[in-house]
């Protein structure tokens, strides 16, 4: 397996909640376009590994590097400064703005002349335009970047989330459960669009408890025990069921073989 | 899909007119259409209704709840409710024509500092919804109190007059066809205007509307929404503050017993008959002024039919929990 340099690299977080340890030096690499799922069963510390390259909570201790830079997220807001966006299972998006609003939300654009800029006035027709811009790219259908987004079904909605988060995302997109309250026509829309995001160039993140879309997107699949990373697998060496016997500890992971030498 | 081309520089000048034809399709036309209803019914009980005069008076009694209910859409847009307006508002007046007319303070300072008193509860509702993540209401409801109590403790329950004429200045009137308008009406359109711009063509006001319809998400995009919540309660004192200037200017006194009772309800009332949802995230200040003058044509309207006060009451009452009802199920539609 050829090794490119990782875009994001993880290495020995630790992360303890009191007495409970969610990460227990936890390593990830998510490689350049790729699709990188993180698996595992409940309490694994998927969702805690995810959150602290979100930048939602700090580590204890362990290094995050970005393009081989050392880089630290006192919060979310910090993360996507450097064009770290996430994208939630629940929705979300402010369902009275329209569309076009929504992408834009917290990175409003003004008109550049000095009226504008005196009075503040939002430029919402090249707002509209750059929405729909990025909606063709992605090509998510939809009537009008001006509708709210309430009339727009569950899938459209994730639709919108998606694509902000890709229109802003500079270095890659986290998918925490992006299909988690979707229904089954919607979850496959959503899906297609995680392929498109990662054909635009863009890593993605991609966290979900469903095995079989995990094999059918994931380019790379982290799988985590115990607050660690005891394999990385891909569709083509490994197949679900053997992913999951390594997730539940039945098959020790290859890394996990690889560590205990080592402390043996 | 689209395939337009880029306009090479959009000025100023043509956005305007864009922004009028937006704004005056608005969806404001159902409270709209409750006025111009409301209006035929009351011209049709009794000729008096239509006359200039008796126009011009409605929009001066209009004018006073009207600027309250500003304040009052800020803070419902947000999902919040403000309990306190009709007292903070009270207490401001007394504020200002005490400090004018016993402690022999300048007018115009003691006009501010009025106004400034009523910033301060605007603050302190802001603060605790905050910082201390107190639910509106009850802040609010806490605030009314208070308010209620340092009205008459501050003025002794004494009346306040005569008051300097720059107190005054807000009430005078000058004609147009025939029917006199007060400057303060002027003044409450201005403030409409600044509030329709700043709630539909700033990037603030889409995130008042995105903290009332979804906090999280609203956070999870950068937006500071404790920021933007604080900043709204203390617009809405500031709204206060200027509506017991234009109380002041009315009345021509300072009077402890004004503005507690009728004004706090019926700011909700112009609010939701507006077609703001209690929810928060949907509204439009365009459609609170229509909402407000609805209220004020009813109180107008039974007066000059002779229903009595007290059936005043009651039918503001039953209109705003109609209103309500109305918001409720086409919020339940809507999710």
């Amino acid at each position: 397996m050829s090794t490119p340099t990782p875009i994001l690299q993880a290495r020995g977080i630790v992360k303890r909640f009191g007495h409970v340890v969610a990460l227990n030096g936890a390593d990830f690499d998510l490689n350049p376009g790729e699709i990188t799922a993180i698996i595992g069963d409940n309490g694994a510390g998927k969702s805690t590994l995810i959150k602290t390259l979100s930048g939602a909570i700090q580590p204890d201790d362990g290094e995050i590097l970005l393009d081989g830079e050392h880089v630290r997220f006192r919060s979310p807001l910090d993360a996507r400064r450097v064009g770290i966006e996430t994208v939630y299972q629940d929705l979300a998006v402010a369902p009275s703005l329209d569309i076009a609003e929504n992408i834009f939300l917290g990175r409003e654009l003004q008109y550049r002349g000095s009226i504008g800029r005196l009075f503040r006035t939002l430029d919402k027709r090249m707002m509209r335009r750059e929405a729909s811009r990025h909606f063709s790219e992605l090509r998510i259908g939809i009537p009008s970047v001006g509708q709210a987004v309430e009339n727009l079904s569950g899938g459209q909605r994730q639709g919108v989330a998606v694509a902000r988060a890709s229109a802003w995302g500079r270095r890659l997109v986290i998918m925490d459960e992006p299909t988690a309250a979707l229904g089954v026509k919607e979850t496959r829309q959503v899906l297609d669009l995680i392929l498109r995001v990662r054909e635009r160039g863009l890593p993605v993140i991609l966290i979900s408890h469903d095995m079989p879309h995990v094999f059918e997107l994931a380019d790379r699949i982290q799988i985590m025990r115990l607050g660690k990373r005891v394999a990385v697998v891909t569709p083509q060496t490994h197949s679900m069921s053997e992913a999951v016997a390594i997730m539940t500890g039945a098959t020790p992971g290859e890394l996990e073989r690889v560590l205990g030498k080592d402390e043996g | 899909m689209t395939t337009e081309t880029i306009p090479a520089k959009r000025s100023m000048w043509t956005i305007v007119p864009q922004l009028l034809v937006r704004a005056l399709s608005a969806p404001a036309v159902g409270p709209l259409v409750a006025l111009i209803l409301t209006m035929a019914f009351f011209s049709l009980k009794t000729d008096r209704f239509l006359q200039a005069q008796n126009l011009s008076l409605v929009l001066q009694q209009v004018m006073v709840v009207g600027v309250l209910a500003i304040g009052q859409t800020l803070v419902i847009l947000t999902a919040g409710i403000d309990l306190s307006v009709g007292t903070v508002m009270a207490f401001g007046q007394i504020v200002m024509t005490k400090l004018a007319v016993a402690n022999g303070v300048p007018a115009i300072p003691a006009l501010l500092l009025g106004i400034l008193t009523c910033v301060g509860f605007g603050m302190l509702n802001g603060g605790l919804v905050t910082i201390v993540r107190l639910p509106a209401f009850i802040v609010t409801l806490g605030t009314l109190n208070i308010a209620f109590a340092l009205t008459h403790i501050v003025s002794n329950d004494l009346t306040f007059s005569p008051l300097p004429s720059a107190l005054l200045f807000f009430g005078r009137t000058f004609t147009i066809a025939g029917a006199d308008f007060t400057y303060g009406v002027v003044l409450m359109l201005v403030l409409y205007a600044i509030a329709w711009y700043g709630l539909s063509q700033t990037a603030w006001g889409r995130h008042v509307y995105a903290v009332g319809d979804n906090r999280e998400a609203a956070r999870l995009t950068g937006i500071n929404t404790q920021r933007v919540l604080f900043g709204v309660y203390t617009i809405a004192g500031l709204t206060y503050g200027i509506a017991a200037m234009l109380l002041v200017a009315r009345t021509e006194l300072g009077d402890p017993n004004a503005g507690q009772t009728t004004e706090n309800l019926d700011s909700i009332t112009a609010v939701v008959l507006g077609g703001t949802s209690l929810f928060g995230g949907r509204g439009t200040v365009i459609g609170t002024l229509i909402g407000a003058t609805i209220v004020g044509v009813f109180r107008n309207g039974l007066t000059l039919i002779g229903v009595q006060v007290i059936y005043q009451y009651l039918v503001t009452g039953i209109l705003v929990i109609l209103a309500v009802s109305v918001d409720q199920l086409a919020h339940r539609r809507q999710r």
